[in-house]
């Protein structure tokens, strides 16, 4: 008797400290998002999106340039990543399936996406900024499109595969080329996972910072040419943050929070995509 | 076939076959530009000597990864030992313990914290997390731990919340998620027939847990353990924020250190000769190899449990 007890309350501590553990995982995420939720809203005004930034030490200003700069560097990486991404994705799924080649580039891909990010941003500078002389967007599209690729490439190949092989073979009966058969039939089947995995590597590559220090470098001027070291919202955020002013502070806070909400967005919406395919 | 729609599949083909190489193409030329740009440092310094020696010196023209492979491994190492049983318990909480219609809000939750980016981190721990370390967590911590022998050498110096164990607390976060989601897949895995037969034995839930469970999916919760240290190791914004940058090992938890991410962020973009770049490259090479190496292992292990 006395042991079936002793088993039943270690049963109820070990069952309560899973449930314990729980509630600290999501003690942490309600901690974090609510702190920067709080202090970023302080910092929210209308001049934060449409000032550039005030000399260092005089109140006031804002981050205009690192809102557009940011949204070049991010559209330029899409260009590059994406149809990159979503062919090599393409390739493995349909024409290598069952290709040890194929197998190779997906694994290395699955390990790229957790690679060390800094490590592609001093690639890239050795790649592209040192013959250039200089810091440039370009640079910093090109180490954010680095860290996409495998990411969409992966997203692809993984929705293509559940697009079920019958179909092709329907196509392919019907005197399909392979490349019609993959565009008319297993795209139009998996767009909607498609589209969802595009956009949510892109929520993760364009907040991306540790890649773009040593690419695209910062600019406190606006400036729309991609040849020219150029700012974006996290790198500013990193340098204001570090910095001695109260005021650069409050504008880092500000970005942090637009950030939040633009990630919790794409995920709410990138879960909501996925769920009406579910559906279907 | 028509030729052109003969030619218009094999252009698509190549396409395809290139667009999936590049995947190759820049692993493998990562690896030779890194090792090229370190080549000057390899050769000044050596491997052996560089990896062990702790002085980092731009004035004096010596350098050693020491430190800050110290600082990395520590700090990756502090990150587990807080997420591994937070994470087991999660998953453990997700598989087991949750009603059904909550589970898949819960496991979005737990994931959110994934997408949550480095720098967000970094913001939250240097001007959330650290005066809350400095003021209340590592006093007390001192408190339990400075009277007993040995491990009081853990805990010296003034709490400035610019430490070891504060990266090591907002790393753990960073990579719960990680180690969360591949132990709940493999928690999955375990054939309900084990699991009935346990109950059938009248095993309690936890005996379930513990001795079906868990052994069953020990490889699945081990590659996931490796791939998080693999984050870990190269993380750079949120550690940049939390650490300080000081090239000294110190034993002590509570004192600020480096890690070749943070060093690479801090002094990249300073370093003005040739060794000295030299050598921030050879700690990048060290960098890449270290992650790979853990991903690698953790990409094994993973194939091994799918067969």
């Amino acid at each position: 008797m006395r042991i079936e007890k002793k088993r039943k309350i270690k049963n109820y501590i070990a069952l309560s400290l899973a449930t314990l553990t729980a509630i600290i995982g999501l003690f942490w995420l309600v901690f974090i998002l609510t702190s920067i939720l709080i202090k970023g809203l302080s910092a929210i005004n209308l001049s934060l999106f449409l000032n550039d930034p005030a000399p260092p030490g005089i109140p006031g200003g804002g981050l205009r340039c690192a809102f557009i700069g940011q949204l070049i560097i991010t559209i330029l990486a899409c260009i590059i990543g994406v149809p990159i991404g979503v062919l090599g994705g393409t390739f493995l799924a349909e024409y290598g399936r069952n290709n040890k080649l194929s197998g190779l580039v997906s694994a290395l891909a699955d390990m790229m996406t957790s690679f060390p990010s800094i490590v592609v941003g001093v690639f890239v500078y050795t790649l592209v900024v040192r013959p250039m002389g200089h810091f440039s967007g370009y640079a910093g599209a090109l180490a954010l499109a680095i860290i996409m690729i495998p990411i969409i490439l992966r997203t692809t190949e993984e929705t293509l595969k559940l697009i079920p092989w019958e179909l092709r073979e329907a196509a392919f009966a019907l005197g399909a080329p392979y490349y019609l058969v993959i565009k008319d039939v297993v795209y139009r089947g998996a767009a909607t996972g498609l589209f969802t995995g595009i956009m949510l590597s892109i929520a993760r590559v364009a907040v991306e910072t540790a890649p773009l220090l040593f690419t695209s470098f910062n600019n406190s001027f606006l400036t729309l040419n991609p040849n020219q070291p150029m700012p974006s919202l996290t790198v500013t955020i990193y340098q204001y943050a570090m910095g001695p002013y109260p005021d650069w502070h409050r504008l880092a806070w500000g970005a942090s929070f637009v950030i939040v909400i633009f990630v919790l967005l794409f995920n709410i919406a990138g879960r909501f995509f996925i769920k009406k395919r579910l559906k279907k | 076939m028509d030729s052109s729609v003969y030619l218009k599949d094999k252009l698509f083909r190549r396409l395809g076959l290139f667009s999936s190489l590049t995947i190759i193409i820049i692993c493998i030329l990562m690896f030779v530009v890194l090792f090229i740009y370190s080549y000057p440092a390899i050769k000044q310094f050596g491997v052996v000597h560089f990896i062990l020696s702790d002085t980092w010196n731009p004035v004096k023209k010596v350098f050693g990864g020491a430190s800050a492979i110290y600082g990395t491994i520590t700090t990756t190492l502090l990150a587990l030992f807080f997420a591994i049983p937070l994470s087991v318990g999660i998953a453990i909480f997700i598989t087991q313990l949750c009603p059904e219609k909550l589970k898949s809000y819960f496991s979005n939750a737990i994931e959110l914290l994934a997408s949550i980016p480095s720098i967000i981190y970094g913001m939250w721990g240097l001007f959330t997390l650290a005066p809350i370390m400095r003021i209340y967590v590592e006093p007390l911590l001192q408190k339990i731990f400075l009277p007993i022998p040995y491990v009081r050498y853990l805990f010296t110096g003034t709490p400035l919340g610019i430490d070891l164990l504060t990266a090591g607390v907002v790393l753990s976060i960073m990579i719960i998620p990680f180690i969360t989601s591949i132990a709940r897949d493999t928690f999955e895995l375990v054939p309900k027939e084990l699991k009935e037969s346990a109950y059938a034995m009248g095993a309690t839930k936890w005996e379930m847990i513990k001795d079906v469970i868990l052994p069953y999916s020990r490889v699945g919760v081990l590659s996931g353990i490796i791939i998080a240290a693999g984050r870990a190791l190269g993380e750079t914004m949120a550690v940049a924020f939390v650490l300080g940058n000081d090239h000294n090992i110190h034993l002590s938890l509570l004192k600020s250190s480096t890690t070749i991410s943070v060093t690479l962020a801090n002094e990249f973009t300073e370093a003005d000769f040739r060794l000295y770049i030299s050598s921030l490259f050879y700690l990048a090479f060290i960098l890449f190899i270290m992650s790979f190496t853990a991903l690698g292992i953790a990409k094994f292990f993973l194939g091994k449990m799918r067969k």
